[in-house]
């Protein structure tokens, strides 16, 4: 198939449109980065997963996290406002019971916790939580 | 191989055929993450944490953990697993420094 203009004007306006609505600019761009990295540029689905996350923690170093997606076979954590936004990938192997998984992690700052799920059909699925941090856990 | 690592980790000793069980694994180590400064010296202390974290069961994977430097120090985890048959759950954690930590336990299908 050639690219018309019309078509090549249709996705660009398709693609403005996407990144009008997700969320704030400011982590847009490095949560995007990161979550892109995992995904390949395919398209990511709100829902389908839960992420448990405390709404306030006093401490960045020790955050409770927990993730649960039914019918997933990986699932990132990553925290955006971090040094480096990777928090852990969970690969689950055929003798998981359940693709979920909970471990404790480092915020440096209040920020926007985002568990992607790959699901066992290719799909990836996104679920996020704002955590409040008193005191950041990545050294200074 | 950095110092006073130890593994704990909890199963049930006992299982049904097929039930699904709860693991919780946790290891004794700083997880140096490559940013905190050294007091004293003013330099940047190097990275030193344990990478990946891996559970089989009878030689098949339940999990593979891929760690970060976000992962809090003495990383502790929670997850789910099938027991088909009595066997040995095999835990296994890799250090930075290329040293390996492993604990197993027995469970009894009955």
């Amino acid at each position: 198939m050639t690219i018309t203009r019309r078509y090549a004007l249709a996705l660009g306006g398709g693609a403005l449109a996407l990144t009008g609505l997700s969320g704030l600019p400011a982590f847009a761009s490095v949560a995007d980065d990161a979550i892109m990295k995992i995904t390949g540029g395919a398209k990511v689905v709100e829902g389908g997963v839960d992420l448990t996350a405390p709404e306030i923690a006093e401490n960045g170093n020790t955050v409770p996290v927990a993730v649960s997606a039914p019918g997933a076979s990986v699932i990132t954590i990553l925290a955006p406002s971090n040094p480096s936004p990777a928090v852990a990938t969970f690969n689950f192997g055929p003798l998981s019971g359940a693709s979920e998984a909970s471990t404790r992690m480092r915020l440096a700052k209040t920020q926007k916790v985002i568990a992607v799920a790959k699901m066992a059909d290719g799909s990836f699925h996104t679920a996020s939580a704002m955590v409040k941090v008193t005191i950041g856990g990545c050294g200074g | 191989m950095a110092k006073g690592v130890k593994p704990r980790v909890k199963v049930p000793k006992t299982a049904s055929a097929g039930d699904v069980i709860t693991i919780k694994t946790l290891i004794s180590h700083k997880m140096e993450s490559g940013q905190r400064k050294d007091k004293k010296t003013g330099k940047i202390k190097p990275r030193e944490i344990i990478h990946r974290f891996t559970c089989d069961f009878n030689g098949q994977n339940v999990i593979d953990v891929k760690l970060e430097p976000a992962i809090s120090s003495n990383p502790y985890f929670q997850f789910k697993a099938k027991v088909p048959t009595s066997g040995e759950f095999k835990f296994t954690w890799y250090d930075d420094d290329g040293s390996i930590y492993s604990t197993s336990k027995k469970i009894a299908v009955g």
